[in-house]
């Protein structure tokens, strides 16, 4: 995979945008259709439900707007459907962008949304949920209904973020969606980077890279920090079973693995996507949308 | 008389400063490189070469600095917060407080009147609050370094951006700058964030004035304009801030030959 800009450099960083839709569902015959749409500082995702289900979702790069990202990802999980905005009866938007989701008709924290798509996604046993997104990374503990019970949140620092994955694989000149792979294809686990700051990890990775070491063990030691720093982040909320990893970084299994064996825990596997459309990635305005549903239906009651 | 050297060993820059008899003669400073033991040496003898010293004349060479193990040809070494102490009050004698920012870690140091180090906070584990952060922005923001400062001392407000670590300004620069936002408001937004990180290691050592500054980030007009405001006090700064832990380091060697005479 070779991705490009305009001025034909290649971007490591770049990952790809996708839009998927549940087959053998039809929104017709729905009764009530809500929409989640969590802007973070790195993706936006939208997700359309109908009666509580999975219907179709977006996930795509946070452009410099909050709100233009939010039309355009919305308008995207939508796309081809015949679905239009009216259409839909309640929106909720979550993230870091959520005061700027224009459509929404009410915000709600990301954390809760979290807490709530997790519980979605694999059920009412998720007790711990790692959130790694693009610039934050949370730990947050919940219930069986999926409130949020407490949480630690880093998001003063790139360290251990998407973002800071994103500044080493272009160093590397990895693409972002190998990182994990090919972190994983050291012979023997090194020593983890020892700089806490991005910038400084760099510098530090430039210096590995000068003594010889390989890409790869370089890419293994800073994976393997960012692993180390987030099983702190756990560790101080406490980790109890069962343990999820969502957010962008639930897909770099070199970042999973390490933090699994240093938790000694394994977390829950993630759903076959094409089949649930259960998302990790999108947990976050999963979590909005089924918000959206209850706040519709409590709507109609009063 | 007493011809004694300090060289400072810093993440990016060594510097040699030679003093004779309490008075610096020669202040020469080069990038430390892929090669930083040599370069400090070229650097030395570069130095003694423009004040007409020979070698076997300079009686003591103390070394100082984040590499300060590079520097194989010392006598003896001292540690940056020894040496700021030592500086700021040979620069300013009423010094109660030095503040030292470089190019990847800061950090303030408490003193006595004798130049002697009584307590210090450093930060060295975040870019944020040193020298790379501005640099960083210079490259995003496309401006050059010694621009910056000057340009943002033209804004009366600061754009609001996500300040706390340098990965994410700087992709809140490039936001920022495709929403238009003029560069000089960015560039305050910069040293106002740096200004607040810098002014909270201060307090959390308990600031006493007089509180001189050095550093090469003490060049900068528009950090100095910003932490000025934000500490709410006027700060001293040596006419050349960048040479102020070797001229330290200068200070403790020519102390250090007194001694063995």
């Amino acid at each position: 995979m070779k991705l490009e800009n305009n001025n034909g450099k290649q971007e490591y960083w770049r990952w790809l945008e996708y839009r998927k839709q549940m087959p053998n569902m039809t929104w017709k015959d729905a009764k009530i259709i809500t929409a989640g749409v969590d802007v973070g500082s790195v993706g936006s995702k939208a997700v359309i439900m109908l009666d509580g289900e999975i219907y179709a979702w977006s996930v795509m790069r946070t452009g410099s707007n909050s709100s233009d990202s939010a039309n355009k990802a919305l308008g995207w999980a939508i796309e081809d459907t015949g679905i239009s905005l009216k259409d839909i009866h309640y929106i909720v938007g979550t993230g870091y962008g959520r005061v700027n989701v224009p459509m929404a008709n009410r915000a709600i924290t990301e954390i809760a949304c979290h807490a709530k798509g997790a519980n979605y996604i694999w059920g009412p046993s998720v007790r711990t949920v790692l959130d790694v997104g693009g610039q934050d990374v949370k730990a947050i503990r919940c219930d069986d209904t999926g409130k949020v019970v407490s949480f630690l949140m880093n998001d003063k620092c790139a360290a251990g973020t998407g973002r800071g994955m994103e500044v080493i694989a272009d160093l590397l000149k990895i693409p972002i969606e190998e990182v994990g792979k090919v972190s994983l294809s050291v012979a023997e686990e090194p020593e983890p980077v020892s700089s806490t700051c991005v910038v400084f990890a760099k510098t530090e990775a430039v210096g590995l890279l000068r003594k010889g070491w390989t890409k790869e063990k370089v890419l293994a030691a800073y994976i393997r920090a960012m692993a180390i720093r987030m099983t702190e982040l756990i560790e101080k909320v406490g980790c109890e079973k069962d343990f999820v990893i969502t957010g962008g970084q639930s897909k770099n299994i070199g970042l999973v693995e390490r933090v699994e064996n240093i938790l000694g825990l394994k977390r829950l596997p993630v759903p076959d996507l094409d089949k649930s459309g259960r998302d990790p990635a999108s947990a976050g305005a999963i979590g909005a949308a089924l918000f959206a549903k209850a706040l519709f239906e409590k709507s109609q009651r009063s | 008389m007493v011809v004694s050297a300090g060289v400072d060993m810093g993440t990016q820059r060594v510097k040699v400063v030679i003093i004779k008899d309490g008075k610096i003669v020669t202040q020469k400073q080069n990038y430390s490189g892929f090669e930083p033991s040599k370069v400090a040496e070229q650097t030395f003898n570069d130095a003694l070469k423009t004040a007409n010293i020979s070698s076997e004349e300079v009686q003591h060479i103390t070394a100082t600095g984040a590499g300060v193990g590079m520097v194989l040809f010392a006598n003896s070494t001292i540690s940056m917060m020894g040496a700021d102490a030592k500086a700021g009050t040979y620069f300013f004698p009423t010094a109660k407080t030095v503040i030292d920012i470089g190019a990847e870690d800061a950090r303030a140091v408490k003193c006595d009147e004798n130049g002697v180090m009584i307590d210090f906070v450093v930060n060295a584990r975040c870019a944020a609050g040193a020298g790379t952060f501005i640099e960083a922005m210079g490259r995003a923001l496309e401006v050059e370094l010694e621009d910056i400062g000057p340009l943002s001392l033209k804004a009366e407000r600061a754009s609001p951006i996500n300040a706390s670590c340098v990965i994410f300004a700087e992709s809140d620069v490039v936001s920022l700058i495709h929403k238009e936002e003029p560069k000089s408001e960015i560039a305050r937004a910069i040293f106002d964030a740096m200004a607040e990180r810098v002014s909270s290691m201060v307090h959390r050592l308990g600031i006493s004035p007089d509180v001189v500054l050095v550093g090469g980030v003490a060049k900068d007009v528009g950090f100095v304009d910003s932490l000025k405001r934000r500490l709410g006090m006027e700060i001293l700064i040596p006419e050349e801030p960048l040479f102020a832990g070797a001229v330290g380091a200068a200070l403790i060697a020519a102390r250090r030959a007194q001694r063995r005479q």
